[in-house]
C-alpha cells in the first residue's frame, strides 16, 4: 500500500531559506535509507507559497488568490510517496526521520483501486482513470 | 499501546530489519542457518518483551544485541554439555565470533552484508526453486506460509526446501562474500533471474485461478529496488528494475472486471500507473547511461518503454520494437523471444510477415507445448481473415494453457472466430 507523508511548512521554509548543512545531511542519509530499502517511490520539496496561488470556488465564480499564505502550519512544504506493507511499517519508517522541535508530520494512505469497493462502478473508475491520465498523474 | 498493536508494530520492524539482521549475523557466525535461528530468537524475545517495555528507540540495535546474547547463552550451555564428548570445535568458533564487543556498532554498516546474503541465497549450487524460496524468506522477510501461498505449494514443501537449501549452502561451504569483478558477470544473472522469477509468477501466474498476484510483484519490485541501491553501477540491475516497474505499471489494466486477462492491445492505457511508468523510464535511462552493449533485461525494458510512451497500439513505434527484439534474439537465441519478435513484425509490417515467422518457429522443440505459439498464430490468422484456422489455433492454445483465466480468454477468442471474424483485432 502507498502512503503520502506530508511535511508542513515553517517560517524558514516560507522565507525560502534552505535547511542547514547538518539537517540537509541527515535528510539525505534518511532519503538514501528509504531508497535502499525499496520504500521511497517519490518525494519532493515545494517552493514557498509566495510562488504559489490558490483558486477559490464560489458558485460559477473563480477567484485567484496569490501567495504567500499566512498559516504556516496549514502549508505543505514537501512530501514523500512510500510503498510499504502496512500502516505500521510507514509509521516505523517515519519515526526514523530526522525531524525535531515539536513538528508533527502527517501520514496518509493513498487510495488504490481496491479501497473503493463497490462504491466505484467500472464506469466511474474508467472516467477517473482517464482524468488521471490526462492530468499526467498516476 | 495494546498487545495486538504492538505485535503489528513488531511485524513492521521485522519487515524492515530482518534481512539486515540475518545478514549481519551471518557475517559473524558464518552460517546462515544459525544466523536465521538467532534472528528468530530475537524476534520471539521482542514479541515477549516489547508489549511490556514498549518498542525501543533503536529496534535494530536491540534485535542485534538480543540475538547475540541469546546465541552466546545457548552456545555456552551446549559447550558445557558437550565438553566431555569433544564435539565442540565449531560451537567454540561461533561463540568466539559472537563474543566480539564491537558488533552493535556494525549494525549501521550492514549493507555490504545484505549484498553478500543476496549472492548466497541466489548461489548456483541451489536449485531455482530453492533460491526463490530462500531469497523471499531471508531477504524479503516473508514467512514460510506466505511463500507457500504465493507459489501455491504446501507449507511443508516450502519449509523442507528452505531447510535443504541452507544445508546445501553449508555442505558446499559457500562463502559469505560478494563475487569479485571477474566472477560478478557470471554470478549476477542468477541473482537477477531469481527476482524476475518472483515478479513473473505474480505478473502472469503460471497456474491457479487468478491471472495476476500483485503482492508477489510488489515483493519482487522491492527486492529489485533494494538491489539497485546496493549495486548502482551494474546496468542490468537498473535494466531489470526498469522492466519490472514498467510491467507493474500495467498490472491494474491487465485484469478485467471479472478477473479475466486483458491483452496489451485492449488495455485502457489511462489505467496504467503513471508513477511506476516514470520510475521505469528513469531506471531505464540509468541502465542505458552506464554505456556498453545493452543486456537482456535492459533490452526488454526498452521494449516495454516503447509501449509505455505510446498513447495507443497504432502510434506505438513497432519498427523500433522489432529492432530491439533483433538485438534481444541475437543475445539470447531464445525461441520465445523470436515469437515475440514475430508479433512485433506483424504489427510493423503486416500479419502476413508475422505469420511467416511464426510458422517457421512451429517446429522448434522448445516451443512444443507453449500455448502462446498457437495463440499468436490464431491472432494473425484472424487478422488475415481465416476464421476457421484461427479458431483451431485458439482451441489448441487453450488446451495447452494451465492458467484458468487465460484459458477462458483463449476459448472466448475461439468462439469469436465462429461468429464474427474480427479482422481489426490487435495482438
Amino acid at each position: 500500500m502507498r502512503f503520502m507523508v506530508l511535511v508542513p511548512g515553517s517560517p524558514e521554509s516560507e522565507a525560502g531559506e534552505m535547511p542547514g548543512t547538518e539537517l540537509l545531511e541527515a535528510m539525505t542519509k534518511y532519503n538514501e535509507e528509504l531508497v535502499k530499502a525499496g520504500v521511497m517511490l517519490a518525494g519532493d520539496g515545494l517552493h514557498p507559497t509566495s510562488k504559489g496561488a490558490r483558486v477559490r470556488f464560489e458558485g460559477g465564480e473563480r477567484t485567484v488568490i496569490d501567495g504567500p499564505f499566512t498559516e504556516a502550519k496549514e502549508i505543505v512544504a514537501g512530501y514523500w510517496v512510500w510503498e510499504v506493507a502496512s500502516r505500521d511499517e510507514a509509521i516505523e519508517w517515519l519515526k526514523r526521520a530526522p525531524f525535531d522541535g515539536g513538528v508533527e508530520i502527517e501520514l496518509r494512505q493513498i487510495f488504490e483501486d481496491d479501497d473503493f469497493g463497490d462504491e466505484l462502478t467500472p464506469e466511474l473508475r474508467d472516467a477517473q482513470d482517464r482524468m488521471r491520465a490526462q492530468t499526467g498523474q498516476r | 499501546m495494546t498487545a495486538s498493536a504492538t505485535h503489528s508494530a513488531i511485524d513492521a520492524v521485522w519487515r524492515i530489519e530482518s534481512a539486515r539482521l540475518i545478514a549481519g549475523l551471518t557475517r559473524i557466525v558464518r552460517d546462515v542457518s544459525v544466523a536465521e535461528d538467532l534472528a528468530q530468537d530475537a524476534l520471539v524475545a521482542a514479541l515477549e518483551q516489547w508489549p511490556e517495555s514498549g518498542i525501543p528507540d533503536n529496534p535494530a540495535a536491540w534485535l542485534m544485541a538480543t540475538a547475540k546474547r541469546r546465541g552466546i547463552d545457548a552456545l555456552r550451555r551446549r559447550v558445557a554439555l558437550e565438553r566431555k564428548r569433544e564435539l565442540i570445535g565449531r560451537e567454540l568458533e561461533i561463540l568466539e565470533q559472537l563474543d566480539q564487543p564491537d558488533l552493535a556498532a556494525q549494525v549501521d554498516d550492514v549493507e555490504d552484508d545484505v549484498l553478500r546474503l543476496v549472492f548466497m541465497t541466489c548461489h548456483p549450487v541451489l536449485s531455482r526453486e530453492a533460491r526463490v524460496a530462500l531469497t523471499l524468506r531471508l531477504l524479503g522477510g516473508l514467512s514460510t506460509p506466505e511463500i507457500a501461498r504465493a507459489f501455491l505449494v504446501g507449507e511443508g514443501t516450502v519449509a523442507q526446501r528452505i531447510v535443504r537449501a541452507k544445508r546445501t549452502l553449508g555442505e558446499a561451504r559457500v562463502p559469505f562474500e560478494v563475487p569479485g569483478r571477474d566472477e560478478l558477470a557470471d554470478r549476477l544473472p542468477a541473482v537477477l533471474e531469481v527476482v524476475y522469477l518472483i515478479f513473473n509468477e505474480g505478473y502472469a501466474a503460471t497456474a491457479g485461478e487468478h491471472w495476476t498476484r500483485p503482492a508477489l510483484c510488489r515483493d519482487a519490485l522491492r527486492l529489485g529496488r533494494i538491489l539497485a541501491g546496493l549495486m548502482p553501477r551494474e546496468p542490468e540491475v537498473h535494466g531489470l528494475l526498469a522492466l519490472m516497474e514498467l510491467q507493474a505499471s500495467r498490472l491494474r489494466a491487465r485484469v478485467g472486471p471479472h478477473g479475466e486477462p486483458v491483452r496489451l492491445a485492449d488495455q485502457d492505457r489511462a489505467r496504467w500507473d503513471r508513477l511506476l511508468v516514470q520510475r521505469g523510464l528513469a531506471a531505464l535511462e540509468r541502465a542505458e547511461q552506464r554505456g556498453g552493449a545493452l543486456g537482456p533485461y535492459t533490452l526488454q525494458a526498452a521494449i516495454a518503454a516503447c509501449h509505455a510512451r505510446a498513447r495507443s497500439v497504432e502510434t506505438t513505434d513497432w519498427p523500433r520494437i522489432v529492432a530491439l527484439y533483433d538485438a534481444l534474439a541475437a543475445l539470447t537465441g531464445s525461441p520465445v523471444v523470436e515469437l515475440n519478435r514475430a508479433v512485433a513484425v506483424a504489427m510493423a509490417f503486416g500479419p502476413e510477415a508475422g505469420l511467416e515467422l511464426v510458422d517457421g518457429l512451429a517446429g522448434d522443440p522448445a516451443l512444443r507445448g507453449y500455448h502462446l505459439l498457437p495463440s499468436v498464430r490464431g491472432d494473425l490468422l484472424a487478422r488475415l481473415g481465416c476464421p476457421d484456422e484461427a479458431r483451431e489455433a485458439f482451441v489448441r492454445a487453450a488446451d495447452l494453457c494451465d492458467n484458468d483465466r487465460e484459458r477462458e480468454l483463449l476459448l472466448s477468442r475461439a468462439l469469436q472466430c465462429e461468429h464474427t471474424p474480427d479482422t481489426e483485432s490487435g495482438i
